[in-house]
Parts: structure tokens; C-alpha cells; sequence
């Protein structure tokens, strides 16, 4: 018997034509005969952030060369969509009677070619009327102007409303002898994945054929059915260039393209600019937070309390949910607090509509505990690593439940905090940093511990697979989960690979198309391998019982004598190994009998919550403010690893994004609600210059939710580097007598709190 | 107007508008949708390629600029059907996640060597800051990078 793949650093399958010929994106779809003669779609964007729409004045932009035709919602008689969180916010796919965010899209124009449609998009003329424009949260809570007059009030979406507790008063502190408080920003962020929305349309034997840039095809479909039910939707995936969250659901753009082409009896491509991909595309984060921690003179924390207020942005998207679904039930992080207490408020503004972005919920609820554990340290004058140590979690490899009222799965955080001081070298970190400060050196050296615990595969807890075996002994692994980058057509056939001994390369991965694949759930939340992958693990295992009946009656034998040889891919009765039948023989056999296939859902024992711990190594020129992230150190345990070099992949993408928001990257606009940082000039994307040298220090604590033990590790290296990092600012310029910078600590924020 | 540009081993010659950028030249005149548009601010080097040998961004330059040029593409690379060394070393060193930066990242990193045949890790990092990576936090596409100027 060979030896197992699983845990192996295999090779991607993927890289060959990724490297050679590139993806297949939805841009680059040239020869797919349905699209021939298509025709180029142009969004007409709002430009001011707040207004009444009087008219919108299309005749010159018709006239313009290349136009087939003008739309708004007035002539594709679009009706108000009530977003699924607040049915008193509710708007026109295309902006109908107001504008509520700069780059808000209110008209469509089709040209024949796909660089005339910008040219006739600044001939529309829309008459606005402006109004009070809202871009501040606590500004827009307070204000009789409403973006949503129907819905009563700018807030959205409260949790006391959702049947969650409120906060109380100052008594929630009394037996504390420290009590510190914190407002921390957590900024707007533009995920960015590389490559910016697309899709492609056409109508097909009265049937919508959509191909589409995203993470979850089959809810693009039920979102463009739910939309216009005639359409009957085949929702198609191509090559993803990244979604980091923001490319989950389908957005008015993409619901919209089937109603255009039906409207103009052509097919049609879209393709955004980045430049509108950065207003148009959700964000995400934009957290306000008010933090209050107490407790002991000697670093045993008691009470906190955490008032999240979330920037919904201008529509009620799902980042209006995340704080309470998801920053609220991690608030504890991964402390034995005694006392909790989290309210949280989602807040409509004239600001791009905010949506899950890496982490999404839980990158908040990480940074808001671990900033106050820093500052409640610096209070009480203890070690932020000693602080922590005090306040964890014991080891449970049972259920144990946070005073918040979450349970978590199994958890050993404090081996994960002792692995990245030792691999971080802790003791002699903290020397050269005193010795620095000795010197008055104008370079301090700063440290930034954080150990978290994250919630994956929160919302979802089963996912589909079917494996068929082809007469010519080559399997296809259909599944429900839609990579874009994290290597599932590798890791799905190791998985098959393993049970079948089908070798690695003649197994096929397919997703993302709605008609072969009706039901699945995509890719977010980090839950595609503990049940994507666990889905594939059980079909496996039961195609293989299926295989060894049609075996046994092949080879004459009882079912109970046949074996797998999964080295060589056949089955053969125990000890006569020289009378084998292959998976090609058997598929051969059942072909009259609708084949060799297994279809299957597995579902989990719930959500699993991945750990670990950070240590991240800056440089701050006191003079000039800038920081310099030296080394991020991180040991992130994501339960039972099936491949080292995708896992790590993820953790070293995550930490990169972490670093980023709390280094350089905000989405800023002005009062009046323009854009301040619009394009990729403006916008701090991280480079390779500003990124850390990396070190992951291994281990693996397995759930016991899934046969795989997995864990999710998309999101984690987000979850924990941001905070550590943000902390090691500060603590490089602590001694200066500096407590808090908000995230992005740029070179000017850094100054200042030097300087104050 | 017309030019004639070779791309990838093969002369072409199209008209184009004047305003043509070579990007767009290589993907609808040329049909080679390797090369990818991250961008509209000549940030992000997703549209990387070699003009008579050097990296360049093919969006900063006109179709007609490249008219009696040589172009090479990702699609251009691979020699009788083997990977070049950098495709190969990124695909050792996982220097690739959705795929849609690396083959600007991989003409960039190729430039690079070519100017720099055994760079520092710091070089590595400086060459390659215009070419703008979401997934892999650059750490994989750096050792990618060194373990091609160590072949």
C-alpha cells in the first residue's frame, strides 16, 4: 500500500495553464459562441453622494457614436428591491428617484464597441436636487435626514432589536480596580481583489445564460431569479482573479445585464474599471467601537463591554449583519472573561454599501479585545504577553462556552502563545527594545503580541459533492464550493485520490456552473475544506462501497471478501490480488446503468473556531513616523493541515491583508462624500516592499466536527496579524507615553501621537 | 492606422485607433488573453510584457508606439513545451494563488533577473513593487523569485 497523500505539500494542479496561458477570466471569454456579437455595457455612475433625482436626460448620450441604446430604470420598469435585513430600505437596481453614494449606478448604456460607451456615459445629463449628504456614523445616527425615509431611521439594523441584551451602566465595572476605555476606528476597507467585476449575458431558448465573476454561483442565481423570475437563470463561473468576500452576492449591476440584453436583443459583455470598481465594489470593515475593560490590579480581567456601531454604507448589505452575527459572538476572543456585554448598531450613510471582506465580522471583534487587553496592560504596567497569558482560556477539548454565549469547539491557546514567543525569540526582542530606548535611538523597536480565536464556516453547515468515474477510469469531482485561488481542484483530488487511488491527475474538478451543480454554497467564510472537502471525503468513501458491490458481483466473490488496492486503482478478491477489476472496468460495466457516480451532502456538527497566536516586529522612525513591519511570526492552528503549501498560502495572503489595514490602507472620502481615494494611485494596496518577512510556526489541534479535523484558514492570518501589528506600533513609541493610534497608522498619525 | 508588431515569434499587422494601448492591442487584435488589466492607473503591472526584451507595462504604451517591435506574452515562455524556469519556480513555491497576476508578475519577475541575474531578497522586493499581488502576501512569489536566480 502506498502511503497517504493527505498532509503532503502536493504541487497545484492548477499552476500549468494558469502560468502558461493564463486563466480563463470572464474578460478574456473570446470564443464561446453564445456571446458572438456581443455588445459592451457602460454603467452611467452617480457623482454626488446624496440627491434627489428630477430627470435623467439621455437623447444626447444616444446620439453619441456606437449607442444602441440608453436604459434606466424608468425604461426597464424596474421596481424597489427591499434589501433581506430591513424591508423598509429598498431601492431600483438602477437609481430611480435618489442617489445615495458616489459611483451608485443609474443608467446603462450599450455601445458596439467597449470603448464608446465611457465617451457617451458624460452625455447623460441627470438633474439632481443635492441633499444633506451623511458620511460620518455618528453624524448620520443623529440626523433627521434619512436615506431610507421608510425605514424610520438611519439605523439599520440594532441587535437589542434582533432580541440582544443591551448594554447597562457604570455598575457592569463596580468590583474592577482598573477600568480603561477605548474608541477604536476600524477603518473602511477596499478588499481589491486583482480582478475587478465582469460578467456576460445571453438569452438562450428564452432561458438567461450568465457568466459572472463570483464566489457562490448558485446565490447569483437565486438572487437574478428572485429579481426577475422569467429568467431562469444558468449561472456560469469562469477563472475568479480573487473575491476576498466582496464577490459573494451579485451586486444591481450584474442583476440588471439579463434585462438590458433582453431589452436590446443582444448579448452582452460588462467589465467594470477599477476606478469603479473601487466605488462600486463593496467594502468592508468601517467599525466605530467603543471599548470598556476592568479589572484586577494584577491582570485578571473582569468585565467588558464592547458598543459596536457599523457603517452599513448606502444600502443594507450583509456587512450591516456582521457586527451582530459575527463581531458580537466573538467579542470574548479567547479570554475567560467573566462579564460580557455588546450592543451593536448598523448605520445607513452616503458611503459605498459595506460587505463581507476578509474576516468579515470577526477581524473587528479581534481587534477591539485585543486593544483593550493592550491598553488595560499598559495600565496596569504589565507585559502585553503576561496579560494575556493571565486572562486565556484554559485548554478544552470540549465544548466551552464564552460569557458572550458562544461555544467554541476545542481550543489550546496558550501553547499557541508559548510557540510564537519562543519562535519570535520574545525575551530578546523585549532587550534590544529597552536597549534602543536606552540609546534614544531615532529607530524604536516594536512588539505586538495577539492570540485570537476565529468562527468559521459560521452561517452554513452542509455543502454537496458527486463523483463520477468515467468508462475510461477518470473520475470528475463536482462540488458546491467555487475556488478562485485556494487550490480546491488540488485539494479535492487528493482527497478523492486517497480513497479511490484514482491518481491525482486523472481527476477533474468542476464548479460554479448552476445547471451541473444546482445546489452548493460557494467559497467564504473560510468553509470550503471542512465541508467542501468533507463532502468529497464521504462521497468518496461511499462511491467506494458502491464500486466494491459492482466489484463483487463482477468477480463472483461476497462483497465482505473484496478489497481496494488503492495503490493501483482495483479491487480483487483478499489474497488473490492477480483477479482484479479496475474503476475503468467497473464504470464500463455500470454505463448502461446511469454509472458510476455518488452524489452527497455532508453536514457538519457545527462551526469550528481556529486559533492561534501572533508576535509582529516593527520599526518606527520617531522622526519622520514611519513604520516599517519588519517580521510577523505566526502560529495559526487550523485543525488537521491536508496540504502545508495551501495552507500556508492562505496564512501568508491573510497576514499581507492584516498588515495592510493596520499600516496603510483606508478608504477615505470627504465631507460632501467624494471619493478621496478612488483608484489604485490613491489607494495604499500593499506591495511587496511594505510586506513582512514571514515566519508560520506549525500545529494543529483537529475538530472533531469533521471527519477531515479541518478548520478554516482563509480568514485567520487576517484575524490575527492585524491587531499584533497594530499593537507593535504603538508599543515602539509607548514609552513616548503613546496609548492608542487608530489603524492605518501612517507616518502622519504616527507623528502626532509622538508629538501631541 | 497600421502596425505590425511581433508577438511571441509571429508578425502581425492590424489597424488600430491611434489610442490603442498595447494592452488592449494584445488581447482583441492579437487574441492573447494572457495578459491581464488590473487597473487604469498603470499601478498594478497585471499587464506586464517585454518589448524588444524589457519588462514594461502594457498599458503605459501605445499599440503604435510598439509598431516594428517584439513582443513577448506569458503565452510566449514556454519553449517546446517546457516551462521556463521562472514559471517553473513559481509553481514550486506556490508563487500563485487566482492566477490573475502572475503572468504580469512573472514577466516582471523575468525583467528582473535580466538586469539583476542574482538579486537580494530586498531586490527582489523593490523590482517587483509595481506588480500589485491580493493573494499570496508576496511571500511565496519573492522565494519564487530567488529560487529562479539560484537555477
Amino acid at each position: 500500500m502506498a502511503g497517504s497523500i493527505l498532509g503532503n505539500r502536493v504541487l497545484r494542479k492548477e499552476d500549468p495553464k494558469f502560468l502558461t496561458t493564463g486563466g480563463v477570466y470572464v474578460d478574456d471569454m473570446q470564443s464561446e459562441p453564445l456571446l458572438h456579437g456581443a455588445a459592451h455595457v457602460t454603467f452611467v455612475r452617480s457623482q454626488l453622494a446624496h440627491a434627489i433625482i428630477n430627470g435623467i436626460d439621455v437623447s444626447a448620450a444616444l446620439e453619441a457614436p456606437g449607442v444602441i441604446a440608453v436604459h434606466t430604470a424608468a425604461t426597464l420598469n424596474l421596481l424597489p428591491e427591499a434589501s433581506s435585513y430591513n424591508p423598509g430600505v429598498a431601492r431600483t437596481l438602477l437609481a430611480s428617484d435618489r442617489v445615495r453614494y458616489v459611483g451608485e449606478p443609474v443608467a446603462v448604456i450599450v455601445t458596439e464597441q467597449a470603448n464608446q460607451g465611457e465617451d457617451a456615459a458624460d452625455l447623460v445629463v441627470i438633474d439632481y436636487e443635492p441633499l444633506e449628504v451623511l458620511v460620518d456614523l455618528e453624524q448620520a445616527m443623529a440626523s433627521t435626514t434619512l436615506l431610507y425615509p421608510a425605514a424610520g431611521s438611519n439605523v439599520a439594523v440594532d441587535s437589542t432589536v434582533w432580541g440582544m441584551p443591551d448594554v447597562t451602566g457604570d455598575d457592569f465595572f463596580s468590583d474592577c480596580d482598573v477600568v480603561v476605555k477605548g474608541r477604536f476606528v476600524n477603518q473602511r476597507l477596499a478588499p481589491c481583489p486583482l480582478e475587478v467585476r465582469g460578467s456576460a449575458v445571453a438569452w438562450v431558448d428564452g432561458r438567461l445564460y450568465q457568466w459572472i465573476s463570483t464566489q457562490h454561483a448558485q446565490g447569483v442565481r437565486d438572487q437574478i431569479n428572485k429579481s426577475d423570475a422569467s429568467s431562469n437563470v444558468r449561472v456560469m463561473t469562469p477563472d475568479v482573479g480573487g473575491g476576498f468576500g466582496a464577490k459573494i452576492s451579485a451586486y444591481p449591476e450584474e442583476i440588471v445585464l439579463g434585462r438590458v440584453a433582453q431589452a436590446v436583443g443582444r448579448p452582452l459583455r460588462w467589465r467594470e474599471t477599477r476606478s469603479e470598481s473601487m466605488l462600486s465594489l463593496g467594502h468592508g470593515r468601517a467599525q466605530l467601537q467603543y471599548v470598556t475593560i476592568g479589572g484586577t490590579r494584577d491582570g485578571k480581567v473582569l468585565a467588558y463591554r464592547l458598543e459596536a456601531i457599523q457603517d452599513s454604507g448606502a444600502f443594507v448589505d450583509v456587512g450591516a449583519v456582521l457586527a451582530p452575527a459575527c463581531t458580537r459572538p466573538m467579542s470574548s476572543g479567547v479570554y475567560a472573561i467573566p462579564r460580557i456585554e455588546c450592543r451593536t448598531k448598523s448605520v445607513v450613510t452616503n458611503t459605498t454599501p459595506i460587505v463581507a471582506y476578509r474576516g468579515a465580522g470577526r477581524p473587528e471583534a479581534t481587534a477591539a479585545i485585543e486593544r483593550a487587553m493592550d491598553m488595560f496592560a499598559a495600565e496596569i504596567g504589565m507585559d502585553a504577553a503576561e496579560v494575556r497569558r493571565k486572562n486565556l482560556i484554559p485548554r478544552f477539548m470540549e465544548p466551552h462556552t464564552t460569557a458572550i454565549g458562544q461555544a467554541y469547539d476545542v481550543g489550546d491557546y496558550e501553547v499557541a502563545l508559548d510557540k510564537v514567543l519562543d519562535a519570535s525569540k520574545y525575551s530578546e526582542l523585549r532587550t534590544e527594545q529597552a536597549t534602543r530606548r536606552q540609546r534614544g535611538d531615532r529607530h524604536q523597536l516594536g512588539i505586538g503580541v495577539s492570540v485570537y480565536v476565529e468562527i468559521t464556516s459560521g452561517g452554513t453547515n452542509h455543502e454537496d459533492a458527486r463523483i463520477e468515474v468515467l468508462p475510461d477510469g477518470r473520475a470528475i469531482v463536482y462540488t458546491g464550493t467555487s475556488p478562485h485561488g485556494q487550490g480546491h481542484v488540488t485539494a479535492w483530488s487528493m482527497i478523492a485520490s486517497e480513497h479511490t487511488g484514482i491518481p491525482m491527475d486523472k481527476i477533474d474538478v468542476v464548479w460554479g456552473d448552476t445547471d451541473i451543480i444546482p445546489d452548493g454554497l460557494g467559497t467564504y467564510g473560510s468553509r470550503s475544506l471542512q465541508l467542501g472537502g468533507a463532502a468529497v471525503h464521504q462521497t468518496a468513501q461511499k462511491l467506494v462501497e458502491l464500486a466494491r458491490s459492482v466489484a463483487a458481483s463482477m468477480l463472483e466473490a461476497a462483497e465482505a471478501d473484496v478489497v481496494l488496492d488503492t495503490s493501483r486503482g482495483a479491487f480483487h478478491v483478499a489474497g488473490t490480488p492477480a483477479v482484479a477489476v479496475t474503476w475503468a472496468e467497473l464504470a464500463t460495466r455500470r454505463a448502461a446503468e446511469g454509472g458510476l457516480a455518488i452524489s452527497d451532502r455532508f453536514t457538519s456538527g457545527g462551526a469550528t473556531f481556529p486559533f492561534g497566536a501572533h508576535v509582529a516586529v516593527v520599526e518606527v522612525d520617531t522622526e519622520t513616523g514611519k513604520v516599517t513591519h519588519l517580521k510577523q511570526v505566526a502560529c495559526d492552528d487550523a485543525g488537521t493541515v491536508l496540504n502545508p503549501l495551501l495552507l500556508e498560502g492562505q496564512i501568508h495572503g491573510g497576514i499581507a491583508q492584516g498588515s495592510a489595514q493596520a499600516l496603510l490602507e483606508e478608504f477615505v472620502y470627504d465631507e460632501d462624500g467624494n471619493p478621496k481615494t478612488g483608484n489604485l494611485a490613491e489607494y495604499a494596496f500593499i506591495s511587496a516592499v511594505e510586506a513582512p518577512r514571514i515566519e508560520l510556526v506549525p500545529m494543529e489541534t483537529p475538530t472533531p466536527r469533521n471527519p477531515l479535523g479541518a478548520k478554516g484558514v482563509g480568514e485567520s492570518g487576517t484575524i490575527g496579524s492585524t491587531p499584533a501589528v497594530q499593537s507593535a506600533v504603538v508599543d515602539a513609541v509607548s514609552h513616548l507615553g503613546v496609548r492608542h493610534i487608530d489603524m492605518p497608522t501612517t507616518p502622519e498619525r504616527v507623528w502626532r501621537a509622538i508629538n501631541q | 492606422m497600421k502596425v505590425s508588431i511581433t508577438i511571441n515569434g509571429t508578425t502581425q499587422s492590424h489597424d488600430v485607433e491611434p489610442r490603442t494601448l498595447l494592452v488592449h492591442y494584445i488581447r482583441e487584435h492579437a487574441h492573447l488573453t494572457g495578459t491581464n488589466i488590473g487597473c487604469d492607473t498603470s499601478s498594478c503591472g497585471a499587464c506586464t510584457v517585454h518589448l524588444d526584451g524589457e519588462a514594461v507595462k502594457s498599458c503605459t504604451i501605445l499599440a503604435a508606439q510598439a509598431d516594428g517591435g517584439t513582443v513577448t506574452t506569458i503565452e510566449g515562455l514556454t519553449k517546446n513545451g517546457e516551462m521556463h524556469p521562472m514559471q517553473k519556480a513559481f509553481m514550486e513555491n506556490h508563487g500563485l494563488q487566482c492566477g490573475y497576476c502572475t503572468p504580469g508578475m512573472v514577466m516582471a519577475a523575468i525583467g528582473l533577473l535580466n538586469e539583476n541575474p542574482k538579486p537580494s531578497e530586498e531586490e527582489v522586493r523593490l523590482g517587483l513593487e509595481g506588480n500589485l499581488c491580493r493573494c499570496t502576501g508576496y511571500h511565496n512569489i519573492v522565494k519564487s523569485v530567488l529560487a529562479a536566480a539560484n537555477k
